[in-house]
């Protein structure tokens, strides 16, 4: 137990591997350590990057859904509108076409009516004279009271 | 003296533990040859054990470290990559906790410093007589395996770290502020008046407490550490004769011994960073 030259080796020996420690392993593992941590921090910072990123493009896509909604119901309310004027608009189309319609065929039957009358006036004033010859070939000359006949014929 | 050279012959407990206790030594004889093992009180001896030891364990740390340091990449880490990151970190961060200046020698300093004393400590776990006895089967007499238990080893150490923190203190406060340090500090001379005659006592008296103060900072960082690792030897070498009772004795000692093989590599690591903060700090 005495002191002697191991302890100059010793401290020789530390002086080495100190030095060496310096130089060869304490440099390069503190620059991988380093650069690892700016690595991550950069990572995290990426990460959370996405994360703002991908809540702004849902926001965005809600806002798009939502207004292609408000424009989908934009256009259904119009097509209503369209249907229901179509609608009327037949409607109003129809009822005008009856009335000419109706209007047309009151007017041919009164027509009919007239010509029907007008026929069956000429015939019983046809048949009236006739008669009426028939009864005055026995008494009245028809020739004399031919404007007695016509008067008659034209109040019927 | 104890058996050499493979010779086995019936042991006292005192022969066994001085045997165990005894460095390998290789010194120039008064006639001029080596001789190994009659070296008692010659300065120039060298403990070859300790020697080899000491820088063994100093080789497997710096290749360890150097094989990770290589292959270090910031990329995804290996094993041995993450476990010296491990160490490497928590040195890092116990230096920059005490160590405010800058310094690109402290770090690995303490690194070294933590690592080698930690594997030589590590050495008082292998079973006290396997590396002994394997020795003197190949026919070397002594084997002393954990340098720590070596008050050179340890000293050769705390003079290194005190020469650093004489070089430390001058760097940064200059000669004059080392000299000041040593000789105006605890009690402050006056400086006029009639006290000026009390001066040169009370820097002298100065001198002598600060001087006793710096030199105990080494004395006290490498008895500590050949103190605990010497008893600690110790304490396992009698538990190792004590018959078949040693098997659970010598496991329980060894479990304790873990924390303090830890224990005082981290101190001594520790006091010298202490000590090197404390030299370049200007209070």
């Amino acid at each position: 137990m005495d002191i002697n030259m191991t302890l100059i080796g010793q401290t020789i020996a530390m002086v080495v591997f100190v030095w060496f420690c310096m130089k060869f392993i304490w440099p390069p593992i503190m620059t991988a350590i380093e650069e690892r941590q700016t690595q991550i921090a950069d990572g995290l910072a990426a990460a959370e990057r996405g994360q703002q990123d991908l809540e702004k493009a849902k926001s965005e896509a809600a806002k798009i859904v939502d207004e292609a909604r408000k424009q989908a119901s934009g256009i259904l309310d119009q097509a209503h509108a369209r249907a229901n004027e179509i609608v009327s608009e037949g409607k109003a189309d129809g009822v005008k076409e009856r009335d000419r319609q109706l209007i047309a065929a009151r007017a041919e039957i009164e027509q009919e009516a007239n010509r029907a009358r007008e026929e069956l006036r000429g015939q019983v004033s046809a048949i009236a004279i006739a008669s009426a010859e028939k009864i005055l070939r026995r008494e009245i000359d028809g020739k004399s009271h031919e404007d007695i006949l016509n008067k008659l014929a034209a109040e019927l | 003296m104890a058996s050499e050279g493979g010779h086995h012959g019936p042991q006292t407990s005192g022969e066994y533990i001085a045997h165990h206790l005894q460095n390998l030594q290789v010194c120039k004889s008064e006639t001029g040859d080596w001789v190994w093992n009659e070296c008692a009180g010659n300065p120039m001896a060298i403990n070859v054990d300790s020697m080899f030891w000491s820088l063994f364990l100093g080789l497997v740390f710096v290749l360890l470290f150097r094989g990770a340091a290589k292959k270090a990449s910031a990329g995804k880490p290996g094993k041995l990559q993450a476990f010296v990151e491990l160490v490497v970190d928590f040195i890092d961060s116990s230096v920059k906790d005490t160590f405010h200046g800058k310094s690109t020698l402290i770090a690995p300093l303490a690194l070294t410093v933590f690592m080698w004393v930690f594997l030589m400590n590590l050495m008082d776990l292998v079973p006290v007589d396997w590396i002994p006895m394997a020795s003197q089967a190949i026919g070397v007499p002594y084997m002393k395996v954990v340098p720590t238990t070596d008050v050179n080893i340890t000293f050769g150490m705390s003079i290194a770290v005190f020469i650093l923190v004489l070089f430390y203190s001058i760097r940064n406060k200059g000669f004059g502020g080392f000299v000041a340090e040593l000789t105006l500090h605890p009690i402050a001379p006056p400086l006029k008046g009639v006290g000026l005659l009390a001066a040169p006592f009370i820097i002298a008296f100065n001198f002598i407490l600060e001087s006793v103060a710096l030199l105990a900072k080494p004395l006290s960082l490498s008895l500590r550490l050949f103190g605990n690792m010497f008893a600690g030897e110790l304490i396992f070498i009698l538990i190792a004769l004590l018959g078949v009772w040693q098997l659970p004795l010598h496991f329980g000692w060894a479990v304790f011994h873990v924390l303090i093989v830890t224990l005082q590599a981290f101190i001594f690591m520790m006091l010298t960073v202490v000590y090197l903060a404390l030299a370049s700090e200007s209070h």
